[in-house]
């Protein structure tokens, strides 16, 4: 199967549950392990190839200008991970659907799950470091789901956003490391980064790249100082802890670094930063483990004790270490997650997780008994088990040391003391001692469907420690292999004589027996001692930031918008003149157009309308007509200038624009009080000219010289006709070379109108509809309100108006005009309907609904473009020949006309429904609802006292 | 003509940013339609001024840009002026549904508004929420 199929299988599979939950959880479970047995047998048919030495690739272009192409692969490495992430997520599977309750939505819990595999699976198996990037922030965000699945519990809400927070920020960090790696390797595919070793370590950015690279491992793998999220995570359901934080996420911290270990391991940096900090973490972890009485807390803080012994035989930098590390990886997968799973099922049981209320629960529950000792015995590296023969590895290691030898023997030894101590304790506090008569269930061992999981992995740790090299060896050298770059063939012993490694493992057994006999005064002086707390640590950070943010925010803006957009003007203006000041603008080349006297009675006329305009501002309806002449002067100096589409649109628009804010002001107060006093708004009136002043010299710097660069128009020329078949180059422009352009507004104008409708929608519920039904207007209502004279002219001005509307967009592509302007004409005309003859008489007689329009109107113009690829065109590519109508003139037909009907149907459909929203809050406020088109009545037939 | 258009744009913006720092929403969506003006036509004239030469191709072949205006500007214009028009009909009902709902059509923030509340740590909520 596909390296890429296998890593898109989980996402199919996150869209069954919502489909299938409705048939039951069984269902719904079946399905989502059914998905993940296929894509586990896609790869396990890998695996001959893969012993053979051989990569499975599998690539694709994505956005090869930037090189984040879709490419996949299969190593040794991605095999064990990929086996681990895919076999125990279908345990979890199964797990998860005897554990989760009736009142948990599992179907919601799967989708999460598989949207997880996903991207732990396409983490793994990602060729390229940029894909990988994506697939690493897709964990951290789908196990933020996870963990605060139970919503309702504030600790799992606390837990996910602090899970997000740490493995987030290290994200952004190994995001940046990452494109260090990528320019220095000078490629982004892991395959090719692999072989530049020399390369990577000369560069001077080794440091800081490793350093990034590695808060973003050791974050998401929960190392020292970035720990104590994981203890946190617990919230989480169990599944989710025996999956994501022990099994598979906390894991992918180290396999990015073991998978970039030929390339960066080996450096003395890498020693020192990478196995101190794993040294670290293991003790720390370890240590506080053995104190911890919440049952996950403890397993907790010993996975990140593991992890840290892990990171640290990574960070050894020998083949010997790294084959260690893989073997315990394997290891430790398979006891954590069953000891996960036992302790799921002791607080499943007995309704409680804190060791202190537990105890003898040897006779009670003896099959978790059995389970649980046997993976915790491995846990403590006890033989024959499977932990034993990796601990041992690990402890080879530390004595073959060449750097810092005693001292990574002894704390070594120390750490594996407390992780013999609290292993023992999971068993012997849980599972021995006096029966009790107060646990909150009656304890007792669970079905086949919720232990079979456990059982199956503690088998897996039996058959591993007793047969390692016929069980796991051919695994282990695999993908030891793939990190250290040569093939290798482990030969795994339980027995290698007395060695410092077992004289070393017996004290740490010897020494945990002891410490165990004096827990309860240790505990006692462990709680009594002052110690630093990560959370408490964090939780002051988080709040120092939040605090600064708010200040800063604060200081920005503080609600007061006119000194928001005060700032905002300023601040434009100072970018400009010093962008004015730095650059180079070039001598003014152009000479001047002579005045003539048409234009200057315009500009008269627009400076005049613009200065009464500020003046008589407070007089709102004044101040709309003032308003409407500039626009209108607007359009004509378009006109003027050569550009008759744009003077078409402005004055379509500002028909509409004024209708729109006359319907409004309807509502709102009919002048505007004097509120700022006269300093106030001097300083206004000053920000207003330094603003006005500023652009409109620029305006002139700009006329006054040619163009700097060739503008790109000419090609645009030249092609209009050929390849597009229209004379109306601005046309062409908006339906063919730059559609995209207009696909995307057209969108945007119709989501305006639907974000008006729904504005419109809450208006007319709750509060604002009680005050609306009680509205008073603040003028008289006119007489008549649909005059005679208006009915009958827009009635006859009707038709005329739709011919107008079909003759300019059919000429569009050629002559002025187009979907736009004709929208907008056809617009105008029903318009003139509504407000002749009201609202309710023509709403009775338009039967398309404008939500409608505007949605066939981008489809229309979307399957335009589509058309293309039959012909094998890219998106929106158009053709075009010439039809002849009868009676009419030879028309050109482009299938651009199919886009320019999308662009007119949106506009007409948008408009319409942004005033008709108003008209639906003028009837709420109890305007009268006529149902004949005029207030008087013309017909004939009326009753005998009307006449 | 180039100055005329010059101080008209000026003159148009000066008004448009004076109309937007007013306290009243009418105000400030009169100020941002100016602004509006003045800046689609600021966009269209880097197309430089040209009379009579519109992009409308009056031949099939032998097509010289230089005997037309430049036309790029114009269609980017032509769909800021629909644009615009959206964008104001949407800020337009805003205000009109915060002067229904609201009962007044000021554009600052109510002072009462301003004051958040004090910052505390979670444990520090849940502390307080169980002594409550």
């Amino acid at each position: 199967m596909s390296p890429a199929l296998i890593a898109l299988l989980p996402f199919i599979g996150a869209l069954l549950p919502g489909l299938l939950i409705r048939s039951g959880r069984s269902v719904a479970a079946t399905a989502c392990g059914t998905t993940t047995l296929i894509a586990l047998i896609g790869l396990v048919l890998h695996i001959p190839a893969i012993l053979r030495g051989e990569v499975i690739t599998a690539r694709f272009e994505w956005l090869p200008l930037i090189q984040l192409n879709a490419n996949f692969r299969i190593d040794g490495l991605s095999l064990l991970f990929g086996i681990l992430i895919l076999g125990i997520g279908m345990l979890i599977i199964g797990y998860a659907r005897f554990y989760l309750s009736r009142q948990d939505s599992i179907g919601k819990f799967y989708t999460y799950l598989m949207l997880f595999q996903g991207a732990m699976i396409g983490i793994v198996l990602s060729d390229n470091i940029l894909l990988l990037l994506i697939f690493w922030e897709l964990t951290s965000l789908s196990s933020f789901l996870l963990i605060g699945y139970w919503r309702h519990l504030p600790e799992g809400r606390q837990g996910a956003r602090m899970a997000l927070a740490v493995t987030g920020m290290g994200g952004l960090a190994l995001i940046a490391g990452m494109l260090i790696l990528g320019q220095v390797a000078g490629s982004y595919d892991i395959g090719d980064i692999l072989t530049r070793k020399d390369a990577i370590q000369a560069s001077p950015y080794y440091l800081p790249m490793l350093i990034l690279i590695l808060i973003g491992a050791f974050t998401k793998s929960a190392q020292f100082p970035f720990h104590f999220w994981l203890p946190h995570a617990m919230a989480a359901p169990t599944p989710v802890s025996a999956y994501l934080h022990s099994a598979t996420m906390v894991k992918a911290g180290l396999f990015l670094m073991a998978r970039l270990w030929p390339v960066l391991a080996g450096t003395e940096e890498w020693f020192w930063i990478v196995a101190t900090t794993g040294l670290i973490t293991m003790t720390v972890g370890a240590v506080i483990a053995v104190f911890k009485d919440d049952l996950k807390a403890l397993l907790a803080h010993s996975t990140v004790s593991q992890l840290g012994l892990i990171t640290m035989l990574l960070g050894f930098g020998t083949e010997e270490a790294a084959i260690a590390a893989v073997f315990h990886i394997i290891n430790h997968a398979t006891f954590k997650a069953s000891l996960f799973m036992t302790a799921g099922i002791i607080d499943h049981e007995t309704g409680t997780r804190s060791i202190r209320r537990l105890g003898g629960l040897r006779r009670l529950m003896p099959i978790t008994f059995a389970i649980g000792t046997i993976a915790a015995l491995s846990l403590a590296g006890i033989p024959p088990l499977n932990g034993f023969l990796s601990k041992e590895m690990m402890l080879a290691e530390l004595s073959d040391l060449e750097i810092a030898r005693q001292t990574f023997m002894i704390v070594g030894t120390v750490a594996a003391l407390f992780s013999v101590g609290y292993s023992l304790r999971f068993i012997v506090h849980t599972f021995f001692g006096q029966e009790r008569d107060d646990y909150p269930h009656r304890p007792h061992d669970p079905g086949f469907g919720l232990y079979s999981w456990p059982a199956l992995l503690a088998l897996l740790v039996i058959l591993i420690g007793l047969f390692p090299n016929t069980m796991a060896g051919w695994l282990v050298d695999a993908s030891a292999a793939a990190v250290t770059g040569e093939a290798q063939s482990s030969d795994i012993y339980l027995w290698h004589g007395v060695n410092a490694a077992l004289i070393m493992s017996t004290i740490a057994v010897l020494g945990a027996v002891v410490l165990l006999g004096l827990h309860r005064p240790l505990l006692a002086a462990w709680n009594a001692a002052p110690r630093p707390e990560a959370k408490t640590i964090y939780d002051w950070l988080l709040l120092r930031l939040v605090f600064a943010a708010r200040g800063f925010t604060d200081n920005m803006t503080n609600g007061a918008m006119p000194r928001a957009l005060a700032a905002f003007t300023l601040t434009t203006l100072f970018a400009g003149t010093l962008a004015w000041y730095t650059g180079a603008a070039g001598p003014a080349t152009r000479d001047m157009l002579p005045i003539k006297l048409v234009p200057a009675i315009g500009w008269v006329l627009a400076m005049v309308a613009t200065g009464l305009m500020v003046t008589f501002h407070r007089v709102r309806v004044l101040a709309l007509v003032l308003v409407g002449i500039v626009g209108l002067m607007t359009s004509a100096f378009f006109a003027y200038f050569s550009a008759p589409d744009l003077a078409l649109t402005q004055i379509s628009v500002e028909v509409v624009t004024v209708i729109l804010l006359l319907l409004v002001l309807n509502f709102l107060p009919k002048r505007t009080l004097v509120e700022s006093g006269a300093t106030q708004r001097g300083w206004d009136a000053f920000v207003a000219t330094l603003a006005g002043v500023g652009f409109g010299g620029l305006t002139y710097a700009v006329l006054r010289r040619d163009f700097a660069f060739d503008p790109i128009s000419g090609y645009m020329l030249e092609n209009s006709y050929e390849k597009a078949g229209g004379t109306n180059v601005v046309n062409v422009i908006l339906v063919d070379f730059r559609g995209y352009d207009t696909f995307g507004e057209i969108t945007v104008l119709g989501i305006a109108a639907l974000a008006i409708f729904a504005l419109t929608q809450t208006l007319l519920q709750g509060k604002s509809a009680k005050r609306l039904r009680n509205w008073t207007y603040d003028q008289r209502r006119a007489g008549d309100r649909h005059p005679l004279m208006l009915v009958i002219a827009t009635r006859v001005l009707l038709p005329i108006t739709l011919v107008v509307g079909i003759y300019i967009f059919l000429r569009g592509h050629n002559q002025p005009g187009g979907g736009f302007i004709a929208g907008l004409v056809v617009a105008i005309a029903l318009l003139m309907q509504y407000m002749a003859s009201g609202y309710a008489w023509a709403q009775e007689r338009q039967t398309l609904p404008y939500h409608a329009l505007i949605g066939a109107g981008v489809v229309a113009a979307g399957a335009t473009g589509i058309g293309a690829w039959f012909n094998g065109r890219p998106f929106l590519t158009s053709a075009y020949g010439y039809i002849k109508l009868p009676f009419l003139e030879k028309i050109g037909l482009s299938s651009a006309i199919g886009f320019d009907l999308g662009v007119f149907l949106s506009v007409v459909g948008a408009v319409m429904l942004a005033l008709n929203s108003l008209s639906r809050i003028a009837r709420q406020a109890g305007e009268k609802v006529n149902t004949k088109p005029m207030d008087i009545d013309l017909s004939e037939d009326q009753p005998e006292g009307a006449k | 003509m180039e100055l005329l258009v010059a101080t008209a744009i000026g003159a148009i913006t000066a008004a448009g940013v004076y109309l937007i720092l007013r306290l009243r929403t009418f105000a400030v969506v009169l100020g941002m339609t100016m602004l509006t003006y003045a800046i689609n036509a600021f966009l269209f004239v880097t197309g430089r001024l040209v009379v009579n030469m519109p992009p409308i191709l009056s031949s099939h072949d032998n097509i010289s840009p230089a005997d037309y205006t430049d036309p790029l500007p114009q269609a980017l214009v032509l769909t800021a002026i629909v644009i615009s028009f959206g964008m104001t009909a949407v800020v337009v009902m805003m205000s009109l549904g915060a002067f229904i709902e609201g009962g007044d059509d000021r554009v600052n923030m109510p002072e009462s508004d301003r004051i958040m509340p004090p910052l505390k740590t979670v444990d520090e909520t849940a502390n307080e929420d169980e002594k409550a």
